[in-house]
C-alpha cells in the first residue's frame, strides 16, 4: 500500500507541487520561445514528455551499468537519440508543427528538467518510479505551457488553439481549427505574441504561483544559483556560479 | 560580401538578438546577471564558446555528415562535440593560459548545456549560412548575448535599492525588466534592412 501510494506521489508531484515551469523555474528558454500559441505550446509539451519518459526509463534501467564518471555525456548520448527520433517523427507526421517549433525542436537534447529529472531522479530510482516522474514532470511542463500560450495567444492573437489542425493532422482530417475570440480579433495585442510578451506573461504566471504557494506555506519559487543547476553534482566547481557565497567570500 | 556579412552580424547583434528575441540562453541571463562583472565574465566564455563551436562543427557537418547523408545525427554529433570542446577547452586554459582560465574558467562546465551554443550551431545549418557567414553569425550572437547582459545587469543593479511589491519580489520583476528591455530591442526592428537592404 506504501508503495503504491509513494508511485503516486512520483506522477502527482511534477504537475503542480513541483512544477517543473513554475515551481523549478527551468525550461526558461523553451517555454518563453514556443508559448506564442496554443497548439505549438501542446506539441512542444508531448514532444519534450515523449523524451523525458524514454529517457528517464532507459537511464533508469542503466543505471548500474554507467560509471558514474562518465554519466553525463552518456545521458546527453541517450536524450539526444530521442530527441532524433522525435525530430523524424515530427518531421513525417507533423511537418507543419515541426516548421512552427524549428529550432526549439532539437533543443530539447539542452532543456535543464531533461537532465535535471536524469541526474536527479533517474539515476537513483527504479525504471517504473522513473516512468511516472517523467510522466508527471511532462505533464506538469505541458500544463505550465498550456496556460502561460493561453494567455499570450488570446491577447495576442485572439484566437484559442489557431493551427490545431495541424497537430490533429496525425489522426486525419479536422476541420475544426481553432476559435477566434470576438473583439480581440480585430484588435490584438500584438505585443504579447513578441518577445516582450512572453517575458511579462511568464513573471505574472510566476508571482501568482508564488502567491498561491505563499498562502500553503510553501517556499517561493526563485532561481537558486548552482542548487538549481542540473549539473551541479558533476561540475567542479560547485558554488563558483552562486553569487551570494561569492559575495560572502569576497 | 562585407556587406552581407555586416548585416548578418548586425541583425545577430541587435533584430535577431539570441536571447531578448530567439529566447536563446536565458538560464544564465538571469541566473548570472546580477553583478556585472559576472555578466561580462560569462558573456566572454559563451562568445569564446560560441565562435570555437561553430569553427568546429561547421566541417563536421559539411564533410562529414552531409558528405554520407548523415544529416540526420545533426544533434547528437553537435551536443557531443560542445560537450568534448567545453572539456578541452578548460584543460588547454587551465594548463597554459592561467589569467584567461581564472577569468572565464568557472563559467564554463555552465555552457555545455546552454541553449545558446547548441542553437547557434543549428541555426547556422538551418539557415545554409557558409564558413564565413556562421562564424560572423556565431560573433554577432555572442556579443548580442554580452550587450543584453550587460544591459540588463544594470537595471537589476539599479532595481536592488526599488521598492518592489510583495508578490513581485525576486523572479517576477526580473522577468518584467526584461520584459522591458526586450522592448527597447524592438526598437530595431527593420534597422538593419533599411542600412544594408
Amino acid at each position: 500500500m506504501a508503495e503504491k501510494k509513494s508511485l503516486r506521489h512520483e506522477f502527482t508531484k511534477g504537475i503542480v507541487e513541483e512544477n517543473p515551469v513554475l515551481r523549478l523555474v527551468l525550461g526558461t528558454c523553451p517555454t518563453l520561445a514556443v508559448s506564442t500559441s496554443v497548439s505549438s505550446a501542446i506539441g512542444m509539451g508531448i514532444a519534450a514528455t515523449i523524451v523525458l519518459v524514454c529517457s528517464n526509463i532507459v537511464i533508469s534501467a542503466l543505471r548500474k551499468v554507467i560509471p558514474s564518471k562518465v554519466r553525463i555525456p552518456a545521458y546527453i548520448v541517450i536524450i539526444a537519440s530521442f530527441v532524433t527520433m522525435i525530430q523524424l517523427l515530427f518531421k513525417a507526421y507533423v511537418p507543419a508543427l515541426d516548421s512552427a517549433l524549428g529550432v526549439y525542436l532539437p533543443l530539447i537534447v539542452v532543456n535543464c528538467i531533461i537532465l535535471g529529472r536524469a541526474e536527479a531522479f533517474a539515476s537513483k530510482n527504479t525504471v517504473i518510479a522513473s516512468a511516472l516522474d517523467g510522466i508527471g514532470m511532462g505533464f506538469g511542463f505541458t500544463a505550465a505551457l498550456f496556460l502561460i500560450s493561453t494567455v499570450r495567444e488570446i491577447l495576442g492573437s485572439g484566437t484559442f488553439l489557431a493551427g490545431i489542425k495541424d497537430l490533429l493532422a496525425v489522426f486525419g482530417d479536422f476541420s475544426f481549427n481553432g476559435f477566434k475570440i470576438p473583439f480581440i480579433s480585430e484588435n490584438p495585442m500584438i505585443i504579447f505574441v513578441l518577445a516582450p510578451g512572453g517575458f511579462f506573461v511568464f513573471g505574472i504566471m510566476i508571482a501568482l504561483s508564488n502567491r498561491i504557494a505563499g498562502k500553503k506555506g510553501k517556499k517561493k519559487a526563485e532561481l537558486r544559483g548552482c542548487e538549481a543547476c542540473p549539473m551541479a553534482k558533476s561540475c567542479s566547481m560547485v558554488g563558483s556560479c552562486d553569487e551570494n557565497k561569492e559575495e560572502a567570500q569576497a | 560580401m562585407t556587406k552581407l556579412l555586416l548585416s548578418v552580424l548586425m541583425t545577430a547583434i541587435l533584430t535577431n538578438n539570441f536571447v531578448l528575441a530567439k529566447f536563446l540562453g536565458i538560464c544564465p541571463f538571469l541566473g548570472v546577471s546580477k553583478k556585472l562583472k559576472t555578466a561580462a565574465g560569462m558573456s566572454l566564455a559563451v562568445i569564446f564558446v560560441m565562435v570555437l563551436a561553430t569553427a568546429v562543427t561547421y566541417p563536421i557537418n559539411k564533410y562529414l555528415l552531409v558528405n554520407n547523408g548523415l544529416e540526420y545525427l545533426q544533434t547528437i554529433v553537435f551536443i557531443l562535440v560542445i560537450a568534448a570542446l567545453v572539456q578541452l577547452v578548460e584543460i588547454v586554459l587551465k594548463k597554459y593560459m592561467k589569467p584567461l582560465y581564472n577569468a572565464l574558467g568557472i563559467y564554463l562546465p555552465l555552457i555545455t548545456t546552454n541553449c545558446a551554443v547548441l542553437g547557434v550551431v543549428l541555426l547556422n545549418v538551418d539557415n545554409g549560412y557558409n564558413f564565413a557567414m556562421s562564424m560572423v553569425n556565431s560573433l554577432g550572437g555572442g556579443l548580442g548575448f554580452m550587450l543584453a547582459m550587460i544591459m540588463f545587469a544594470g537595471v537589476r543593479e539599479r532595481m536592488e535599492s526599488c521598492d518592489i511589491p510583495k508578490a513581485l519580489q525576486g523572479l517576477p520583476i526580473t522577468l518584467i525588466a526584461a520584459s522591458l528591455t526586450s522592448v527597447s530591442f524592438l526598437g530595431f526592428t527593420g534597422v538593419v534592412e533599411s542600412i544594408f537592404g
